[in-house]
């Protein structure tokens, strides 16, 4: 196996030509019986700002954690920066992992540490950065976040929204060249969901690092994505540019950037008859 | 049929249970920290919350131990008038058995229940994942500290315990029953082999560290994410740690002791 690695590892010497950071190939995933992706091809550019979009339930949060190496795939590829993940080994993921940062759904933040000290873990860990400059960057991130005054709360002080933009700061501390965001506008009032979605773009557009954004929030993704994905029955329903998305006449896609309850998406999780769950039966 | 194949899946869960708890360990404890400074200040936090906060309920029932242990010793050896010998008595007991057994078994309820629900928690608010996600591996940040620590603690509070009991059992034979002393002291003096019994059950209690603390970080590591799986974990680590600890008294001990 570690000699399968060896070979992996040296065709897969990073290629600066690649214009995709992420390249997902023919990947299928199940959790026991149920089929999450079935042969499922994603790429996502270099630079840009890719929506993941679709439905409760399709897998989009897993495909985030397969991205991130925490899941394998039971077939198919998935390279990241050239190196395909499924077959790295734990120090080499952990290598790539440095260049990630993921927020995650729930914010995470590790609850016996205080905001400030969140955010400088990752700091911490993977620099040599003195006090001083880990201080001055810690507060410049959670300034962009508008939470430099709670610098000093604990995670246990802030409101759902608040620990989310913290945990941005955070994924964002060591300006990493991929960022996973799993549901960043949730939670967030108006005012602060604007910030969030300016903060993704301009991060994107001043250090131009690469961006998979997993949210149902359709106005908010469509105005900052360069790319967008709908999944749905474990495949890609649709792909394209946010115009081609808001221009697809393909029903799936209708049904849900307009959030139709009737359509060929099925609202309802896969279950028997209604009438014969309560016992109802025809004369 | 389908009871044999049951029966067979259990025992590949359980093979597959003891290799990843096997690969846990190793990860964990056999690679050098990126920092001592940063290990060891890991290291000493773990130790006050594992160590130093189960101090108390050792100490104690450390001291009623012995006391019991010295109450019942006399009310059996005047019978046959040897009642001076009931420092020996209480020595060996705590030394070679209840010190090391009673520490585990507290251990097991006090730190480890703690330890599990703790990684669990941190597993279920997927402060785990966020480690890995961030290149932080939490078999060394997390898992790694605790298991040393408990190593470090329990064999100390072992020591304590037993120390604890007999000034417990000299209280009760000597200021209340008023067996002389200089008995009391010299004739546990005599028997007390340094080497065969405090070294011993020193060697014991790490055996047990290792045990119920390996227990506990699996679990906590491996269990389901949900309020129910975490208390569940609780309860095994507590359940199968103390199990534990019994039958590897009983392995240690023959061992030890068992050379008639």
């Amino acid at each position: 196996m570690s000699m399968v690695r060896s070979i992996y590892s040296v065709l897969n010497k990073e290629n600066p030509l690649s214009e995709y950071y992420v390249d997902i190939q023919g990947m299928n995933f199940s959790r026991g019986d149920r089929v999450i992706y079935d042969d499922v091809s994603i790429r996502i550019p270099k630079g840009k700002i890719t929506a993941i979009m679709g439905p409760s339930g399709t897998g989009k949060t897993t495909l985030l954690r397969l991205i991130g190496g925490q899941l394998y795939p039971s077939k198919g590829h998935i390279f990241v920066n050239n190196q395909d993940v499924p077959l790295l080994s734990r120090s080499d993921l952990y290598l790539l992992r440095k260049k990630m940062g993921m927020l995650f759904q729930s914010g995470a933040l590790f609850s016996d540490m205080s905001v400030f000290e969140n955010v400088a873990f990752p700091l911490r860990e993977h620099t040599n950065y003195s006090e001083d400059i880990v201080r001055d960057i810690v507060l410049m991130k959670l300034e962009s976040v508008g939470l430099r005054g709670a610098a000093q709360l604990m995670p246990s002080e802030l409101s759902g929204g608040m620990a989310r933009r913290a945990a941005l700061a955070r994924a964002i501390a060591l300006d990493p060249e991929l960022v996973l965001y799993d549901e960043p506008f949730t939670g967030q009032d108006p005012i602060s969901m604007g910030v969030v979605v300016e903060l993704i773009k301009r991060l994107n557009d001043s250090i131009g690092l690469t961006s998979v954004l997993v949210s149902h929030d359709v106005g908010e993704s469509l105005s900052i994505a360069d790319y967008v994905y709908i999944l749905s029955n474990a495949s890609v329903i649709a792909h394209g540019t946010p115009d081609e998305i808001r221009n697809s006449e393909d029903e799936r896609v209708i049904q849900f950037l307009g959030g139709l309850p009737d359509g060929p998406v099925p609202f309802h999780y896969p279950a028997s008859s209604y009438a014969d769950d309560l016992g109802l039966k025809k004369s | 049929m389908k009871r044999i194949s049951k029966l067979g899946g259990s025992v590949f869960d359980w093979l597959e249970a003891v290799g990843r708890a096997g690969l846990l360990l190793s990860q964990s404890v056999f690679h050098l920290p990126r920092s001592i400074a940063g290990a060891l200040s890991l290291l000493g936090k773990q130790i006050y919350s594992v160590g130093y906060l189960s101090l108390i309920i050792v100490v104690v029932s450390g001291l009623f131990i012995g006391m019991v242990l010295s109450l019942q010793g006399y009310s059996i050896l005047v019978k046959f008038g040897s009642e001076q010998s009931v420092g020996q008595l209480v020595a060996l007991t705590l030394l070679r058995e209840l010190g090391p057994v009673v520490t585990a078994l507290l251990f097991a309820g006090r730190a480890c229940s703690a330890l599990t629900a703790e990684i669990g928690l941190m597993k279920a608010t997927e402060q785990l994942s966020s480690l890995e996600m961030m290149g932080v591996d939490p078999y060394r940040r997390i898992i790694a500290p605790r298991f040393i620590a408990g190593l470090i603690c329990l064999p100390i509070l072992s020591v304590i315990f037993s120390a604890v009991g007999i000034i417990g059992g000299e209280f009760v034979a000597v200021d209340w029953l008023g067996i002389h002393d200089g008995s009391f002291w010299s004739l546990m003096q005599q028997s007390v082999v340094f080497g065969n019994d405090v070294v011993n059950g020193i060697i014991k209690s790490f055996c047990f560290a290792i045990a119920v603390t390996w227990i506990a970080v699996y679990q906590g590591y491996e269990c389901t994410p949900t309020s129910e799986g975490i208390g569940k974990a609780t309860t095994t680590t507590v359940v199968l740690g103390s199990l534990s600890v019994l039958a590897l008294d009983f392995i240690l001990t023959a061992a030890m002791f068992g050379d008639f």
